[in-house]
């Protein structure tokens, strides 16, 4: 191989890494909101499902990416509300809900999916309007032809869909908003403390449900990706796993915004390689198995988890319910 | 869990779960009436094919073998006030236990390689239980977390051992060779038969009678051994346990061990008793119907049994209703499971407080 042609491989590689991320980018911001709050969110998978279902279906019979974003949103704050009231009204258990919120989200949307559609599950393959289509910035294709920088104007920084480049404005947001406004302390500090919250006269309550409503919008960007920008419709469970993904990702940003992105792209790059070396002989090692190189976003949060490299803390009343004194 | 409220034990047990299966029945009731379907013919249909035959009954009883399994494994945890949503990942590395054994060994007679395989099954699985449990023990780590991560590494795992390594040469999918003859676990009409007794064919197979020892040793282990009173100690009060002298991290290691090696055991059903080589996703989703299981039979082997039958009637009836009702598919079963879990768990309060109230007024007005 020339150098061009590595060069060439290696945007590819670069280019489908920042593709595959943007779901988890969205869906992780989505549990640091909840989670910074106090609420425990195992249920992002399930949300990104029912959104990914609701989008499709509205967009394929309105033919409109934009309605079908809408009603990804809608469907998945429905979810996240389910696991708001369970969490946080009824005080219940946040992992079993989760759980609950994730196998609610796989049966439904197939059953649904296959009675209305009777396409064993998938929603009609959708095209035009009703996508995402990849935005082209000026003068890509001329751009393309200068060596080295062309390539990485044309291809990694033009060309996404719209949501894409809303995941960068979410982190963003998301960062300034916790670190740098009232609102964005208040949800830290009842996911530290929420006693104190309640003690300086503000309502743990309203300022939990509103961090599982954001999370809600965010997984509902999540799955209308998957099905609008991604993929071409729904298909049967297709987040397949990219919710708990994220979840690692989380843990592996230690709850921040802009570490979640950078956590996000190093795990959809890792997916980019793993595709990309399906099959190939790599000179010197042989083949490289493509599972190890998916079971490393798990191992690596496993490790992390338990103090070998760094150490990841929680919020402090995370999964813990908050029960008023009176 | 959530905050205990009042309610006389005979109720706790029976009533509250009953009633939060009925609740979750009508949800998905109002699904199947969504989708244009009449609920009351779906549920008749439902019934008949679970129980209408011979055969319906033994396919009834094989689901029903491994809900058993992985609803002990996640109820041993809730004693010990820990949660194993890893039965998924440990099940997987039971088939990988059980398989290591049978491809090696399976040219030996049937009285060695089935316990062997048995017990391969149920080691792998504890070992992958057990990990988890370490990492919280000594470095901290939530086990709740861990065993996630976990279930998505003995996927990978299994799949690279099948696709490179004990995958049957030659062969497209990625599964083993079947095992010999003597390491499969016979199924219940062929020992019957060896008795005289003739009942129906099904996948039905003598795991069942293990399960059925699985939840006794469950239920002596921890209600009338030391053991169990330790493991319930540290579920009930971590404090009250460690003031009298009980080891928290020696009592998450065994419990955890324990609960991976009963959904390790998923395996002798699937892989020893009926596909009889080890394959992918064989545990499709049945670790975590073990968290519906153990939560609506209130971590009571008793009440796992009776779960375990229900739900092995809506896998069975299910599937004998997605033929008579194309529409109502068997994902339906899975989204039943979703219900389940969040009336008899997470919103076990929004049943729960109502009935307290009914027999606070009962009782006062008794009085």
């Amino acid at each position: 191989m020339s150098g061009m042609e590595i060069y060439a491989t290696l945007i590819a590689i670069l280019e489908s890494g920042l593709r595959l991320c943007v779901p988890l980018v969205f869906a992780c911001l989505a549990g640091l909101w909840s989670e910074r709050s106090g609420v425990v969110d195992i249920g992002l998978e399930g949300k990104m499902l029912v959104a990914a279902f609701a989008s499709a279906a509205a967009a394929g019979a309105t033919n409109s990416a934009v309605i079908g974003l809408g009603a990804g949103i809608i469907a998945s704050i429905g979810f996240a509300l389910i696991h708001g009231f369970a969490a946080i009204s009824q005080r219940g258990n946040q992992i079993v809900s989760g759980v609950a919120i994730n196998m609610l989200a796989a049966g439904l949307t197939a059953l649904v999916g296959n009675a209305w559609y009777n396409q064993g599950g998938r929603t009609p393959p959708l095209e035009g309007n009703a996508r995402f289509q990849p935005l082209t910035w000026p003068g890509a294709e001329t751009i393309d032809q200068i060596p080295i920088i062309g390539p990485i104007y044309a291809h990694l920084l033009s060309g996404h869909s719209a949501l894409a480049y809303c995941a960068l404005v979410a982190t963003f947001l998301s960062a300034f908003i916790l670190r740098r406004t009232r609102f964005g302390l208040r949800i830290r500090a009842v996911g530290e403390n929420p006693a104190a919250v309640d003690t300086a006269g503000v309502s743990v309550v309203r300022l939990r449900y509103s961090a599982v409503i954001i999370a809600g919008i965010l997984c509902g960007f999540a799955g209308s990706y998957l099905a609008l920008g991604q993929a071409a419709g729904f298909l049967t469970n297709m987040t397949a796993g990219k919710g708990f993904i994220a979840l690692a990702a989380l843990i592996f940003a230690k709850w921040r915004a802009w570490p979640a992105l950078g956590a996000c792209f190093l795990f959809g790059l890792l997916d980019a390689v793993a595709i990309r070396l399906q099959g190939v002989m790599v000179p010197g090692i042989g083949q490289i198995p493509v599972q190890a190189i998916q079971a490393l976003p798990y191992l690596m949060t496993v490790i992390l988890l338990a103090g070998f490299i760094g150490k990841a803390i929680p919020p402090k009343a995370s999964g813990l319910p908050y029960v008023k004194e009176r | 869990m959530s905050t205990p409220i009042e309610l006389p034990k005979w109720a706790d047990v029976s009533l509250v779960p009953i009633l939060a299966v009925i609740v979750a029945f009508l949800v998905a009731g109002l699904v199947v009436l969504g989708i244009g379907e009449n609920p009351v013919k779906a549920t008749v249909l439902l019934i008949q094919g679970a129980l209408g035959s011979g055969e319906g009954i033994g396919y009834t009883l094989y689901y029903a073998t491994n809900f058993i399994f992985t609803g002990l494994a996640v109820a041993i945890t809730f004693h010990a006030g820990l949660f194993n949503i890893g039965g998924e990942g440990q099940a997987t590395m039971g088939g990988l236990g059980a398989a290591l054994i049978c491809l090696n060994l399976d040219f030996l007679p049937w009285y060695i390689v089935l316990p062997l395989a048995i017990l391969g099954a149920m080691a792998l699985g504890a070992l992958w239980a057990f990990i988890p449990g370490y990492l919280q023990v000594k470095r901290g780590s939530h086990v709740v977390i861990t065993t996630i991560m976990f279930n998505f590494l003995a996927a990978t795992l299994v799949v690279y051992l099948l696709v490179n390594v004990i995958g049957k040469p030659g062969s497209m999918s990625p599964e083993t060779r079947v095992f010999a003859a003597s390491a499969h676990l016979p199924y219940l009409h062929e020992a019957l038969a060896y008795f005289g007794l003739k009942i129906p064919k099904s996948p039905l197979n003598l795991s069942f009678v293990l399960a059925l020892l699985a939840s006794a040793f469950v239920w002596i282990t921890v209600w009338h051994t030391k053991l169990g009173y330790a493991i319930r100690t540290v579920g009930h009060s971590p404090t009250a346990a460690t003031y009298a002298g009980i080891s928290i991290g020696r009592i998450t290691l065994i419990s955890m061990a324990m609960s991976g090696a009963l959904a390790g055991m998923l395996a002798v059903n699937e892989i020893l008793g009926v596909q009889t080589r080890l394959l992918l996703e064989f545990s499709s989703g049945y670790g975590f119907i073990g968290i519906a299981v153990a939560l609506m039979g209130r971590a009571h082997p008793v009440g796992i049994v009776l779960a375990s039958i229900l739900f092995g009637m809506l896998y069975q009836g299910g599937t004998e209703l997605s033929f008579e009702m194309p529409r109502v598919t068997r994902d339906m079963i899975v989204a039943i499971s979703g219900l389940v879990i969040l009336f008899a768990g997470a919103l076990d309060g929004l049943i729960r407080r109502p009935v307290a109230g009914v027999f606070a007024r009962f009782l006062k007005s008794g009085a």
